[in-house]
């Protein structure tokens, strides 16, 4: 025979377990829901809100290997790092489109983000390969990037791929520099403090971009646009 | 002394006796060495480009090989490649093979579908004076960046000359960075015409010979270039 009071402990207990399984999923949707929230806030696509403003564009051209300055008209953000991934997602747009001049497929969604540090002068004692890639898999925030990023002085971009444009993207040395020279060009004319560029490809470093084309390294801006028409 | 003369004259005609028989035996001084370094990019599992007729970038860039050393063995330029066959090798092995060589030219053959005709690559490294004792890994090729642009603009003349377009660009190709010796990616494309239909294909043989030729010609200029004092 089970005494009255244990039957009621053992049912307080039942109660107890049920209101704590209850507020467990309760707690793991709403962590959910914040990091869906906190994804969808991250820089993604120029407002249309946003004023037009001049955009500069170095534009790929593979049938005599150049770069052509194309100017276009766009809603830009006023914040540096989404304003570098608007103007990349319409210089990518026009790669994808049909009748590209140097069509690489994927489009404005193949850049996932672009990050602006400042930059580590090469060549001088301080190692030339930032800290943010020497790891395989980097975690960035950032809102914390954005704290240490100083008012003036030149600035590092790391351009962040998905993994499908790598992998669809046109095998060539010639193919690859111009997507990779065209990118660094159209940052630095848009935003002048980028000197030094850096991609990544789903967040880790990659060797090449698409078997030629050197990922390792931090490319310098400049190079890519001497003037108005520039080869790799 | 009468016979200290006749001592001396005696001594110096032996001796130039023994410096004309040496003159006459002493072997003729051979030609500098001059070596090449092919290296057909890509291989064994890694294939590099898919082309329009189904091929890959590694097995054009084998064949391309193969043709262009049977011209310049018969043309007596001795010739290291970096693989004879469909077998994978890293591009640290690749520069490792061009170092060991002491090559004086070292051309990484590539192919693509992208572009038309000959596109010339030299690394985009700054020019580095003097050479370092021990160079770094993926940052040598800067001390051969200056004949490298020399080497390939008699690359670029001789493949202009035999008619065909030629784009001379900067690039960054981790094999070829790490390279000690003068050294040119040549990429090779479809040949189009001025409305962008393809006239040859990678996998058209009298372009191929072409191609090769043309760089045949101008590594044999080069070897003349690097044997003038």
């Amino acid at each position: 025979m089970i005494p009255r009071y244990q039957k009621i402990l053992f049912g307080l207990l039942l109660a107890a377990s049920v209101a704590m399984a209850a507020t467990l999923w309760h707690l793991r949707e709403r962590a959910h829901e914040r990091l869906i929230a906190g994804q969808d806030s991250a820089p993604t696509s120029a407002p249309e809100i946003a004023p037009a403003e001049q955009a500069t564009l170095l534009v790929a051209n593979d049938s005599d290997g150049s770069l052509l300055t194309q100017y276009l008209s766009l809603p830009l953000p006023a914040d540096p790092g989404a304003r570098a991934r608007a103007v990349l997602g319409k210089l990518l747009d026009l790669y994808a489109a049909p009748d590209a001049a140097h069509p690489v497929p994927g489009g404005a969604s193949s850049v996932t983000q672009v990050f602006l540090l400042p930059a580590v002068q090469l060549g001088s004692a301080t190692p030339a390969k930032p800290k943010l890639a020497d790891s395989k898999a980097v975690v960035i925030l950032p809102g914390a990037l954005a704290q240490q990023t100083p008012q003036f002085g030149p600035q590092l971009a790391v351009v962040n791929f998905r993994g499908a444009f790598a992998a669809s993207h046109p095998s060539g040395i010639e193919a690859e520099m111009l997507t990779v020279l065209s990118i660094c060009g159209t940052l630095h004319a848009n935003l002048p403090r980028v000197t030094q560029v850096r991609f990544l490809v789903d967040g880790v470093e990659r060797p090449t971009l698409a078997g030629h084309a050197d990922l390792t390294r931090t490319y310098l801006a400049a190079d890519a646009m001497p003037a108005e028409e520039i080869r790799p | 002394m009468r016979w200290t003369k006749w001592t001396l004259a005696a001594l110096v005609a032996c001796g130039v006796a023994a410096a004309t028989v040496t003159a006459q035996q002493a072997p003729p001084v051979p030609p500098a060495r001059f070596v090449v370094v092919l290296d057909a990019a890509h291989g064994g599992d890694e294939t590099g480009g898919r082309l329009a007729n189904g091929q890959f970038e590694k097995t054009v860039t084998l064949v391309l090989t193969m043709r262009l050393r049977s011209l310049l063995g018969a043309r007596g330029i001795q010739v290291v490649t970096t693989r004879e066959s469909d077998a994978a090798v890293e591009p640290e092995k690749r520069a490792e093979i061009a170092d060991h060589a002491a090559a004086q030219a070292c051309l990484s053959l590539h192919a693509s579908e992208s572009g038309s005709g000959v596109h010339l690559f030299v690394s985009s490294l700054p020019p580095v004076q003097p050479p370092a004792r021990f160079p770094a890994w993926k940052t040598a090729q800067g001390a051969w960046v200056t004949r490298s642009l020399k080497l390939a603009g008699i690359v670029n003349s001789a493949l202009s000359q035999a008619g065909m377009s030629v784009t001379l660009a900067r690039t960054t190709l981790p094999a070829v960075d790490s390279m000690t010796c003068p050294a040119v990616a040549v990429e090779i494309a479809p040949e189009r015409s001025a409305l962008h239909e393809t006239t040859a294909g990678l996998d058209n043989k009298d372009y191929q010979a072409r191609v090769a030729t043309a760089m045949a010609a101008a590594l044999v200029e080069w070897r003349t270039e690097a044997r003038q004092p």
